[in-house]
């Protein structure tokens, strides 16, 4: 299982790569291969400021629907639009071109709130 | 929750498993997608032997058949096979499955695992005529070996000609060194193919030769996610979501196994459905713009209202759109009639279209 020490991690098992005041959010390895071929991500939130935990978008497995929960408060300011077109990717390269979403993030002072590589691992027993 | 005989095996090979039906089931091994790529290009292989098996026999097993089934069995011919339906008393169905006749006085009916209860204690019910009837479900395998490769990958495990079996018939033959299999041309994938009826002691000899003799063809194990895939592509009705104890075996586009050459379970308040038609029915919808259609979403009209619901919805592997079936007002049925589909806060267009969806 794939849990890279650079990112911060949820309980909703989603990563987290802070860029100066961005961060850059997606998926984890664990996820994706827990939902399986993963056909669709919506997310219709861009341009939106939304406050922690609450839903941003939707990703698709061929037999699941799951929300995604922005991890931190802020605004969004960038879907990874190839994801229209090839979701699976989500399933190939889930911290790289997988990304899903980038946010303006308004409280620093939340990223204390995340998970770090080694309580990630933990949660899923990695 | 209880195993196949096979869940020991499917494990070991990584299959990600699910409770379904009361059972331990292999839902998918290497992903959904290349599963349902394998049964519409070459051939896989499905236990499904968590489905129900009764063995109804005797001179009154056919008259016992007759009366809970919608479908005409005293058409088949030994060696025959046929779907049908168990209606019950207030419009909707039982269960629906499929009829095996053996011989004269030995039929075999197999039924949808999570109905094996349900079914037994209203067949039994019904049995005032004195059929035998034996519940072999916890005896048998059900291996589903299908896919435009089967015929050929299969000929070397027996000595019939596998091209001579025709759709919804089946053979009782030698198959994998066992003997008294029976090889059923049937499926629920559309892909053609074979389904594989054995005991439970059987089934892993049979398993390991089917994969030696499909190497060379590609096999590969598939799991619940694809056969579910697989089936919609079809237009196939699943127990469950398209069709359940509340919808008219009519409504559901399933007339075709609606016999009104005999009595059975409720036939005359169906046949009245017939003449004065339903009010709703069972369409297969295709989306127009991005989206997945899921169980349980509404369909509304062009005005925004509600008028139906999605039964079954998926990403269509073959096809690369969302596709579903759900019920509609019969003035929305007709093929081309445009809908529209409320997933999560907006409404996405669909098209009513003809099944199947997939057609090779």
């Amino acid at each position: 299982m794939n849990v890279p020490s650079d990112l911060k991690y949820t309980k909703d098992h989603e990563w987290v790569r802070i860029e100066g005041d961005i961060a850059v959010v997606g998926i984890t390895d664990f996820a994706q291969g827990e939902l399986g071929d993963i056909v669709y991500v919506e997310v219709e939130t861009v341009d939106e400021t939304l406050d922690k935990d609450e839903v941003f978008g939707t990703v698709e497995a061929v037999k699941t629907v799951s929300d995604l929960f922005i991890p931190i408060s802020g605004e969004i300011v960038e879907f990874n639009e190839e994801l229209e077109s090839e979701p699976e990717i989500v399933n190939s390269d889930p911290y790289d071109k997988g990304w899903m979403v980038k946010i303006k993030f308004s409280d620093a002072g939340e990223l204390d709130d995340l998970l770090d590589d080694g309580q990630y691992k933990e949660l899923i027993g990695a | 929750m209880k195993n196949t005989a096979l869940s020991h095996v499917h494990e070991a090979l990584g299959a990600k498993m699910v409770p379904f039906a009361g059972y331990n089931m292999p839902v998918s091994y290497e992903g959904v997608n290349a599963e349902h790529e394998t049964v519409r290009k070459t051939v896989g292989v499905f236990d499904v032997s968590h489905m129900g098996e009764f063995l109804i026999t005797g001179p009154h097993a056919l008259d016992l058949i007759q009366k809970v089934c919608s479908n005409d069995a005293s058409k088949l011919v030994d060696g025959q096979a046929q779907y049908s339906c168990i209606p019950n008393d207030t419009g909707g169905i039982i269960d629906d499955l499929i009829i095996y006749r053996l011989n004269e006085e030995k039929w075999l009916l197999v039924v949808n695992a999570s109905n094996i209860d349900k079914d037994w204690n209203w067949i039994s019910g019904k049995n005032n005529m004195g059929a035998e009837m034996r519940n072999l479900s916890e005896d048998f395998s059900l291996l589903a070996i299908q896919g435009p490769k089967a015929v050929e990958a299969m000929q070397s495990l027996t000595s019939v000609d596998l091209s001579e079996i025709k759709f919804y018939t089946f053979e009782v033959a030698d198959f994998a060194g066992i003997e008294h299999v029976i090889i059923s041309a049937t499926g629920y994938t559309g892909s053609g193919g074979f389904e594989i009826y054995c005991k439970n002691s059987e089934v892993e000899q049979i398993w390991n030769k089917v994969f030696e003799a499909g190497a060379d063809f590609g096999i590969k194990p598939v799991g619940l996610a694809a056969r579910d895939t697989l089936r919609l592509e079809m237009g196939y009705c699943l127990y469950g979501n398209d069709i359940d104890d509340t919808t008219s075996p009519l409504e559901a586009g399933l007339g075709w196994i609606t016999k009104f050459t005999k009595e059975f379970t409720n036939s005359e308040a169906l046949q009245k459905q017939k003449e004065e038609g339903v009010k709703r029915k069972l369409v297969g919808f295709e989306l127009t713009e991005r989206g997945i259609p899921r169980q349980g979403y509404d369909i509304v009209d062009a005005e925004g209202n509600a008028v139906g619901n999605v039964t079954s919805g998926t990403m269509s592997p073959s096809l690369g759109k969302g596709i579903g079936l759900g019920y509609v007002p019969k003035e929305l049925s007709r093929s081309g009639t445009e809908i529209g589909i409320q997933i999560r806060k907006k409404v996405v267009a669909a098209t009513v279209v003809k099944l199947p969806f997939y057609k090779g």
